[in-house]
């Protein structure tokens, strides 16, 4: 008997080795699908089970799915980035222009970075103006919008500090503006100014400390906040419903798996 | 097993008992700890020395600078300006959120300064005006007066780090 592709699959599956990495085995029965979803170190951040109408189209846009994939763009194309670029006076601008002209796909890199993170902030505004509108930031989902809040800062602070690696006029300029801003918080303002830019004028030890914070302690920061995010969504009842039931029901927070059909 | 042997120090109107006691011990090295952090923290942040430009200026001689003249120097971020009654300096930075401003002769009736950022703009030559006191804009302060003098050998020299109060001359 001629054996198709899924039936190699099957096979494999129910192999000694694939069964000591995942463990839900063979089948595709509701209890299967499900546990297939909670055993994954990934995927278990997410519901066992989903509504289809939810992963329609028109109910989220999509919107923070294609934030995470420019966050994902953007971890994927930084890191190569990094290999080429000195945070220092004298090389910075010198090694972006280098990535621009010199370095094979360089310029491919620098500016799927450069739109990528354009994006980024783009889609964290729409994703929140969709959930707005809709109403998910209503209890039980008020905490996960409060993370939300959080993430919409991180990825604004990303931007920003990602604004003065270049080291031309522009990141200067903008820098000057922006960390001038700060002077302006009462009383401890100018401690601020300086704590940030590590001296009194934007200079090597600014361009250093944005350069970690944009390389190593935001993206951290905003990988932690992202899994809150996304476990929080499971925790809140699942993504947010709201034509489907009735009020009363949509706002208490009942568990997805009770409620929910399998995903098709 | 009698009842007074059950009953805990804490029941018996006496708080401190051997947990509670090692729970505040804890917590409380723990503050400690953080508090002790939090200022390591803060002063391993601020840089002790900074590589950063000399704030004192050597802007040459002053018989370059022509009577009625005002004179940027993009570098440092001063005007040195030749008045009637003698020499004095301008921050050349916008009070705002400090963008360097630019000296618009060809504006105003005897020319002004003007910061390209968010339009920011100031006296300098008007009669009547103290020079850096702001015509409009969002600057929330006249631009500083900054400290001149003469060097040993003649040259005019700027303290960006000390500000004057206006109108003090430094006669050559």
């Amino acid at each position: 008997m001629a054996k198709t592709i899924t039936n190699y699959f099957e096979e494999l599956r129910g192999t000694r080795v694939w069964r000591s990495v995942f463990r839900s085995g063979t089948g595709s029965s509701p209890l299967h699908r499900a546990l297939a979803v909670q055993q994954n170190v990934f995927l278990h951040l997410f519901s066992t089970k989903v509504r289809t109408r939810m992963l329609s189209f028109s109910t989220t846009w999509y919107l923070g799915t294609l934030t995470l994939g420019t966050f994902l763009i953007l971890v994927g194309t930084g890191i190569p980035l990094m290999f080429y670029y000195h945070p220092s006076v004298p090389q910075a601008y010198a090694d972006t222009k280098d990535l621009q002209f010199v370095v094979s796909s360089g310029l491919f890199l620098r500016n799927l970075h450069r739109w990528s993170a354009h994006a980024m902030v783009f889609l964290v505004f729409a994703h929140m103006f969709k959930v707005f509108y809709r109403g998910a930031y209503r209890p039980p989902r008020e905490f996960n919008w409060v993370i939300g809040v959080i993430l919409l800062l991180i990825t604004l602070l990303l931007s920003y500090t990602g604004y003065l690696l270049p080291w031309d006029q522009l990141a200067f300029w903008a820098i000057t503006v922006g960390s001038n801003i700060a002077s302006a918080v009462p009383v401890m303002g100018n401690k601020v100014h300086f704590l940030m830019l590590g001296g009194n004028v934007v200079n090597a030890n600014a361009l250093l400390r944005f350069y970690v914070l944009h390389c190593m302690i935001l993206p951290l920061v905003a990988i932690l906040f992202v899994a809150i995010h996304f476990w929080r969504i499971r925790k809140d009842g699942g993504l947010y419903a709201h034509q489907s039931e009735p009020k009363t029901v949509a706002a208490q927070s009942v568990p997805a798996v009770t409620k929910g059909v399998p995903v098709q | 097993m009698s009842e007074e042997k059950k009953i805990t120090p804490a029941e018996n109107g006496n708080e401190f008992n051997r947990r509670a006691f090692f729970v505040k011990l804890g917590l409380g090295s723990l503050s400690i700890a953080a508090a002790g952090t939090a200022a390591f923290s803060y002063q391993f942040l601020s840089p002790n020395v900074l590589y950063e430009p000399s704030p004192i200026v050597n802007a040459g001689r002053p018989e370059n600078y022509a009577v009625d003249s005002v004179t940027l120097d993009v570098n440092s971020g001063i005007y040195l300006i030749h008045a009637q009654e003698g020499f004095f300096a301008l921050s050349a930075i916008c009070t705002h959120l400090g963008c360097l401003t630019a000296w618009k002769p060809e504006l105003g009736e005897h020319g002004i300064i003007a910061c390209p950022c968010h339009g920011s703009k100031f006296y300098v030559r008007d009669t009547g005006k103290t020079p850096g006191e702001k015509i409009e804009g969002p600057a929330p302060k006249p631009l500083p007066w900054l400290q001149t003098s003469l060097s040993d050998e003649g040259d005019l020299m700027v303290d960006r780090s000390k500000q004057i109060d206006p109108m003090k001359f430094l006669r050559v």
